[in-house]
């Protein structure tokens, strides 16, 4: 690289490419390379602490998958997998869960009061969730929920609206926790939901038992304006093999994963392809975020990866994959609602409490009206994710419904995010309260594609 | 027991229903009326008659403006789908049509829900045919409908009412006005009251219609008592004065009728959305649900914006209807609704006469009739802020001295 080009400030660090240095800038830059150099460590003149960071321990360095557990091809290619029935519409309006509903939301919200939340500040540090969270994830059924009882799962019938309650549970705790605990489920709700029979007797074990494997379904790519619909990662058929190229982004956990669902465009229509951990021209960098870091986000690259042609997942014909996004965003919407609800949860009591001139700032209209207007939204949100939700478990179409649930839960979201920080002031601005890490975490809701499903 | 949030499939031929009515006897007549403020739009007896029988024969579902009682019988477990979700399914449609019309409708008057809501039952039997409007406001009371200043004292055995009502919706045509009034001054919320005063009685007049933004079907009047004396079995509800209990009889009407009110935002904003997606279309520009906002048109993009807020708004309304139906408290959520589609029907019928330009604020399209019917609807039963007041309230757990 030339070294004027690599002086330009354009172009990195959030810097528009017109943007020219002048003689201080420069100065300014050698000063910064300087520290960023190991130089300061040799001399002993940089603090230890500083080291801590995951960025610098794992990040920026792109490393081949590891090879995970070795899949055992089983099953009939080519017939058809088993599948969860659409769960049956009573026609009464109601928004009571069912018993079994409920009981896995007490559960779930326990999880999340218990294991969650107490971890998730030292997480979002570590840019990973600790084996004993994702562990009790696993022992309460999470990589399950999504598969049906035939296949050694838990669900009788397609579990949606159940997948979109224990979403927003989860994440009254913490998001990025929530997204590391779910990431593997969503690859096997995929498999469950669309698999052939081989699909599905290869794949599937490797979650039903005690060792669940890591696994990341992977949508979003790299670049401005991104429409998960013109996904630049192609996949091109060659023999009986299929060719995969591009860029996948905020792909949870990638590092650990054994197993993908990777999106790619072939032949003008997007498919859903499974890709195993190791599979030669794959390979994954941490891409650490504003939020949600406690999944362990990454960027993944493929180039000429060659898988087998029977590992597209579902119709290659684009509806698959349209219905993966819908579902996928509904989740995402479901664990809008859960952090909105950890904001209004602890923003409540804080008002009560702080006071100025001489009375708690409750008592003042334009704070009371912030927590009015949170608690109004949340519940709006809640409904429209419960509402596509419910009517993606019956089988209808959500089309509409999914895109308004996530444009409410994407505005809306984010304004409950930035109130929660300014009802706080100051406070809500460093790291002892939480409420800049769930402003950090709700940016994500109108950017995240796949990685979570429902 | 499962989650479901669509239209309740038995009610989903009354929601059609009055939306073919909405679009086959409002709409022809919406702009005339518009235009001439004041007078009776005579085609709605008809309407009100066919309303009337749709009731009678149980075909209505029990909605409308009475429809928004509790139902006392007893609780078998199941989940109900019952008269307050008819009245807000069917309300929002008729408001598609025409909010100003509605609100003339013969028999469904905001004073039949107050009724509804409070009367015992033989009052119900007495007053069950009657037109009421309601009659809350005053020149110098608005929001703070504890500090309303028309009397009413007991003489033998009738009460002598005494002040001035403004804002009374239909208070010219109406049969009767329920009108709130207070038995003593110095008792606060506990001593106001309810009465049913019929037309014709003595000491009632209508002074003035007044002269409006929008809604202007509506007849608004400003009605005088002076020593105006109303059989005391007109007192709806109990006479004693509950000083600990305050308001909450007459409140009680207000959880009842807010999301009938968010009803009406609701069908309003829908009449604009519905008109926008199409000039839209004309325009070339379409609505895909699948691919970002960001990436479509500005247009686009703001009427995804305002169709995600017009179904919060929506949802919310059920809610609040669905609670009232199964016996739930449900304050908060009324006031939640009513907060969410006041707000919103704004923002839609606004934003969509902008998206139009020139066409939507023509009078040759009625869009730019909804931004001005919209309005109101943040105001009356309690504005955009008093919704605010009590959501806050219930979920800081603040009194209304706490929080002012």
């Amino acid at each position: 690289m030339l070294l004027h080009k690599n002086l330009r400030p354009g172009g990195r660090y959030g810097i528009a490419r017109a943007e020219s240095r002048d003689p201080i800038g420069y100065a300014v830059a050698a000063m910064n390379r300087l520290a960023q150099s190991d130089l300061l460590d040799r001399v002993g003149l940089r603090k230890q602490a500083e080291q801590a960071v995951f960025t610098v321990t794992r990040g920026g360095f792109r490393t081949a998958t590891s090879a995970g557990r070795a899949f055992a091809r089983a099953g009939k290619r080519g017939a058809a997998g088993r599948r969860a029935p659409s769960a049956t519409p009573r026609g009464v309006f109601d928004l009571t869960p069912t018993e079994d509903e409920q009981l896995l939301v007490d559960v779930v919200t326990e999880l999340a009061t218990e294991v969650l939340r107490p971890a998730a500040a030292e997480a979002d540090v570590a840019c990973a969730a600790s084996a004993e969270v994702l562990k009790a994830g696993q022992d309460v059924g999470l990589p399950l929920l999504g598969v049906p009882e035939s296949l050694g799962g838990i669900s009788e019938e397609r579990a949606v609206m159940a997948g979109a309650l224990v979403a927003e549970a989860l994440a009254r705790g913490d998001l990025g926790l929530a997204v590391a605990s779910l990431a593997p489920g969503a690859v096997a709700t995929a498999i469950a939901t669309w698999g052939t029979d081989e699909q599905q007797q290869t794949y599937l074990p490797a979650f039903t038992g005690d060792d669940v494997a890591a696994a990341a379904l992977a949508l979003t790519e790299p670049r401005p304006l991104y429409d998960v619909l013109e996904p630049r990662t192609t996949a091109t058929i060659d023999g009986d093999d299929l060719v995969l190229d591009g860029v996948k982004s905020m792909v949870p956990r990638g590092a650990d994963a054994e197993l993908f669902v990777v999106g790619a465009r072939l032949d003008g229509a997007n498919v859903l392809v499974l890709v195993e951990s190791g599979t030669g021209g794959l390979s994954v960098e941490a891409d650490p975020a504003m939020g949600v870091r406690a999944a362990s986000l990454t960027t993944l690259t493929l180039e000429g990866v060659r898988v087998p042609a029977s590992n597209i997942l579902g119709a290659a014909d684009g509806t698959t994959y349209a219905e993966c996004v819908r579902l996928s965003r509904i989740a995402w919407c479901a664990l809008s609602v859960g952090v909105g609800q950890a904001v209004l949860d602890y923003v409540t009591p804080y008002v009560k409490e702080r006071q100025a001139f001489g009375e708690p700032i409750a008592h003042r209209q334009s704070v009371a009206f912030m927590v009015a207007n949170i608690a109004t939204e949340l519940q709006a949100m809640r409904l429209l994710t419960w509402k596509a939700a419910s009517r993606a478990a019956a089988g209808k179409d959500v089309a509409r419904d999914v895109a308004l649930a996530r444009k409410l839960c994407s505005d809306k979201g984010m304004q409950i995010g930035l109130d929660g920080v300014q009802l706080l002031g100051g406070h809500g601005f460093v790291k002892e309260h939480p409420v800049e890490r769930w402003y950090r975490d709700l940016r994500a809701i109108s950017i995240m594609e796949g990685g979570v499903l429902v | 027991m499962a989650i479901s949030l669509d239209d309740p499939r038995k009610l989903v031929g009354l929601r059609d229903q009055a939306h073919q009515v909405a679009m086959n006897m409002l709409r022809p007549i919406s702009r005339k009326y518009d235009r001439a403020e004041h007078e009776y739009p005579q085609e709605l007896d008809l309407l009100a008659s066919m309303i009337d029988g749709l009731s009678e024969s149980g075909a209505s579902s029990g909605a409308g403006a009475s429809g928004v009682k509790r139902d006392d019988s007893q609780d078998d477990g199941s989940v109900r789908n019952g008269t307050n979700l008819a009245s807000v399914l069917g309300i929002a449609e008729m408001c598609w049509g025409d909010v100003g019309l509605l609100l003339s409708l013969p028999r469904q008057g905001l004073g039949n829900s107050a009724i509804a809501s409070v009367a015992n039952p033989e009052q119900q039997e007495r007053f069950g045919d009657v037109w009421a409007s309601m009659a809350i406001t005053e020149p110098d009371t608005g929001s703070d409908s504890a500090r309303i200043r028309t009397t009413a004292v007991l003489d033998g055995d009738a009460y002598v009412l005494n002040g001035e009502k403004i804002f009374v919706t239909s208070g010219e045509r109406s049969d009767a006005v329920v009108v709130w009034a207070t038995l003593d001054k110095n008792l606060g919320r506990g001593a106001i009251k309810s009465f049913v005063v019929p037309k014709g009685t003595p000491g009632m007049t209508v002074e003035r219609l007044e002269h409006k933004l929008g809604i202007k079907a509506s007849d608004t009047a400003t009605i005088r008592f002076e020593n105006c004396r109303v059989p005391a079995e007109n007192l709806l509800g109990s006479p004693e004065i509950d000083t600990t209990q305050g308001f909450a009889g007459a409140m009680a009407t207000f959880d009842n009728t807010r999301p009938l009110v968010a009803a009406m935002a609701v069908g309003c904003a829908q009449a604009a959305l519905d008109l926008t997606r199409d000039l839209l279309a004309e325009a070339g520009v379409e609505i895909d649900y699948d691919r970002p906002a960001i990436v479509q048109s500005a247009a686009a993009a703001k009427f995804l914006q305002m169709e995600a807020d017009w179904e919060a708004a929506r949802l919310l309304m059920l809610q609040a209807a669905w609670m009232a139906d199964n016996r739930k408290a449900n304050a908060m959520e009324a006031s939640m609704a009513k907060a969410k589609a006041g707000r919103t029907a704004s923002d839609v019928t606004l934003s969509c006469v902008e998206l139009c330009g020139s066409v939507g604020y023509s009078e040759g399209e009625l869009l730019e009739k909804w931004a001005r019917d919209s309005k109101i609807l943040d105001i009356f039963e309690g504005t955009q802020q008093i919704q605010q007041l009590i959501i806050a309230r219930r979920v800081l757990g603040l009194s209304s001295a706490e929080l002012k």
